[in-house]
């Protein structure tokens, strides 16, 4: 299934986890759990070490999952092994992509993602202008590339997203870094006012943690919901507590059918735009 | 002139939140930094003289002179205000904020010696300033975080991954992506995404237009060599860019090699900060450059005897100019420094940092290679390293080093 499609029928629900967090088979079983929760489409980060836009939550679980022994060709395995038929983005940072087999550029590493079965990808240190390379390999193996907008995103750089984005946009509701938050962002309707008559699917990240919160943001206009943090957070205080997978795996499942519920909520909430 | 790239090394490799800062800096890069709008370049060049002590001298070294029967030159940045070239940048940079309109500044510290800048400057120009600060790196540069305390500045410990010098920068770079409205981030050295390293350079580059002048005056010619220690580079390309066109002036970066070239992919760490020497091509920090990482493109925590040069990456610029051949990346072992640091102490007066004593270092082992006129910049004064030196004199069995007896029965810590 193709990632726009999955935003097709109704709000599409798109949660983050570290792929190998806190270790490999518990990571498997929680994101089998989102999938099973509601999740329309699911991102996979490949943690970096050097995780420039993330905040304090998801840089820990990079840690953990690096920690455990994440390594780039594990998390191929990683992928080939989970048993989900939602598409996959692969999240990371460009060094990982770039360094990747032994051609130099993106391309060994796209076409390894294509194998394994990846739809596409996020790729937050890269900036529109440096991106026709990966561009290009996405093009050549049939793999999306989603661009973030950030609140301060406009006019040419908005254009030059616009030109090279496929699959879906990934609307940034605030400035800074990941990290789940208590009050809706005042970007999120500004944000998708000036992406409004995009082709892509538009979805909206950074902060969103609640049910409810899914829900203000998808009556605002999104066509979908990013959630990471909120997520995390279920999977770190797991770790700490030492419980048992099955059970944190449970709640994961509780909290993205939450926040899947609160999307769509949301949809019923104002008219369909065809 | 493109600001961005240096051949394929460079370029913007940011999140998005801060491309919009990104291109609002080239902009008041280009027009106050390149163009002078305002009299911001001759309010710096005041500003270097009147608060920094610029220009500073260069010294004719008798004693290294006459121990290497070649002509040695001394770039005093170990003189100008707080005691290393950080200052020319730090300076810059702060001003640039003011003229950009900018309420905060922020900025990352390794050793402490950017983040002792940035607060004197922030303080001298009036600018609240917040430094970001590896937990590790706080704990061995203590007399750094006071001063950066005392001159007013906020210390904010950073505790992800080894807590130095490159998650200070992360770390940094996230505050920046949620402040880029009202806060500037000077950045420590000719690193990051672009403008930063043309613009660090530039503001750098004062050492060498000074010094460039001086040894003409002074020895009546060009040198044959120019060096200095290189960890990001700006002291480097500041001493190296005004006789960049001068191609009979050979010119060496000299890296910190610490304890060995290799990296232990395992625990992620190299025991060097050779990335000119020994990196690969990668992203890191906003940026095309020379990195030390692992086969997966995982960053290396680097390491010497040196928290200045401890950084993975390096300036892109350099990068492209050691593949051009320009620059001949070089390297000297923790011991060698050490040694050096002791000659330089002893036969000159001038106790270097450690980070500058590499360049002597590789004096001391190649000086029959290097010509018979040698310019080599001392970055910066050795005081905030005395710690570490003894520490590490204690260590080791160096004939050069003072008797340290007097330590060993007094009990490790007594400074
Ligand atoms: C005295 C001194 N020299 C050199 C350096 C290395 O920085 P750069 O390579 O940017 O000149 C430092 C960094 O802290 C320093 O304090």
């Amino acid at each position: 299934m193709s990632l726009e499609a999955s935003f097709a029928d109704e709000p599409a629900f798109v949660p983050y986890l570290a792929a190998g967090d806190p270790d490999y088979e518990s990571s498997l079983a929680y994101v089998e759990a989102l999938a099973r929760g509601g999740a329309d489409a699911i991102e996979l980060g490949l943690p970096f070490s050097e995780p420039i836009a993330e905040g304090s939550t998801i840089q820990e679980a990079i840690v953990r999952a690096l920690e455990a022994g994440m390594t780039v060709d594990r998390y191929f395995e990683f992928v080939a092994d989970l048993d989900v038929d939602v598409p996959l983005v692969c999240m990371t940072y460009y060094n990982l992509i770039y360094q990747y087999g032994d051609e130099q550029g993106p391309r060994p590493f796209v076409r390894k993602a294509a194998e394994v079965g990846l739809s596409g990808f996020v790729v937050p240190d890269l900036p529109a202008e440096e991106a026709g390379p990966l561009r290009d390999a996405c093009d050549e193996f049939g793999l999306d590339l989603v661009f973030i907008v950030a609140p301060t995103t406009e006019g040419e750089r908005l254009e030059r997203m616009r030109e090279q984005v496929s699959g879906y946009v990934y609307v940034q509701a605030r400035l800074g870094t990941t990290g789940a938050r208590d009050e809706v962002s005042d970007y999120t309707e500004r944000s998708l006012a000036r992406i409004e008559d995009w082709d892509v699917p538009k979805a909206v990240g950074f902060g969103i943690k609640s049910g409810d919160h899914a829900e203000r943001i998808v009556s605002a206009g999104a066509d979908g919901i990013i959630v990471g943090s909120a997520l995390v957070d279920i999977v770190a205080e797991g770790h700490e507590n030492d419980d048992a997978t099955e059970e944190v795996a449970q709640r994961l499942e509780d909290k993205a059918r939450e926040l899947k519920q609160g999307a769509l909520r949301g949809a019923g909430d104002r008219p369909r735009v065809e | 002139m493109s600001t961005s790239k240096f051949g394929d090394y460079g370029g913007q490799y940011v999140p998005e939140a801060l491309m919009p800062a990104i291109e609002e800096l080239t902009d008041a890069y280009e027009r106050y930094v390149l163009n002078n709008e305002d009299g911001f370049i001759d309010e710096f060049r005041q500003r270097m003289r009147d608060f920094g002590g610029r220009p500073t001298p260069l010294q004719y070294a008798e004693q290294l002179s006459a121990r290497y029967d070649t002509d040695v030159y001394l770039k005093r940045e170990d003189l100008l205000h707080g005691g290393a070239h950080k200052l020319n940048n730090a300076l810059g940079q702060v001003l640039l904020a003011k003229y950009m309109g900018k309420e905060r500044i922020i900025a990352e510290t390794g050793a402490g010696q950017h983040g002792t800048a940035t607060a004197m400057a922030a303080a001298h120009l009036d600018m609240p300033c917040v430094i970001y600060m590896g937990e590790t790196d706080i704990a061995r540069q203590r007399p750094n975080v006071f001063r950066i305390r005392i001159n007013g500045a906020e210390v904010n410990p950073v505790t992800t991954g080894r807590g130095t010098l490159k998650e200070a920068i992360s770390e940094t770079m996230r505050d920046w992506a949620t402040t880029v409205e009202n806060t500037h981030y000077v950045i420590g050295s000719v690193v990051g995404p672009a403008p930063f390293p043309s613009m660090v350079r530039d503001f750098q580059a004062l050492i060498s237009e000074e010094a460039r002048e001086q040894i003409q005056e002074q020895a009546g010619t060009l040198p044959d060599a120019v060096l200095a220690c290189a960890g990001g580079g700006s002291n480097t390309m500041g001493t190296f860019h005004h006789f960049v066109d001068d191609s009979a002036v050979d010119l060496y970066a000299v890296e910190a090699g610490g304890s060995s070239l290799s990296v232990d992919e395992e625990a992620g760490v190299a025991p060097n900060s050779a990335s000119l020497s020994t990196g690969e091509e990668g992203v890191l920090h906003g940026a095309r450059t020379k990195v030390l990482q692992d086969t997966d493109g995982q960053i290396m925590e680097s390491h010497s005897v040196s928290a200045g040069l401890d950084y993975a990456g390096v300036g892109p610029e350099l990068a492209h100019l050691v593949d051009s051949g320009r620059v001949d990346p070089v390297n000297v072992d923790d011991d060698v420094a050490l040694e050096a640091f002791h000659r330089l102490s002893q036969d000159e007066g001038v106790i270097p940092a450690l980070e500058t004593a590499h360049a002597f270092g590789y004096l001391e082992e190649h000086h029959d290679e290097l010509g018979d006129t040698v310019v080599v910049n001392v970055s910066g004064r050795g005081d905030k390293d005395l710690e570490t030196v003894i520490e590490e004199t204690m260590e080791r069995d160096l004939s050069i080093a003072p008797d340290m007896s007097i330590f060993r029965e007094v009990g490790g810590g007594a400074l």
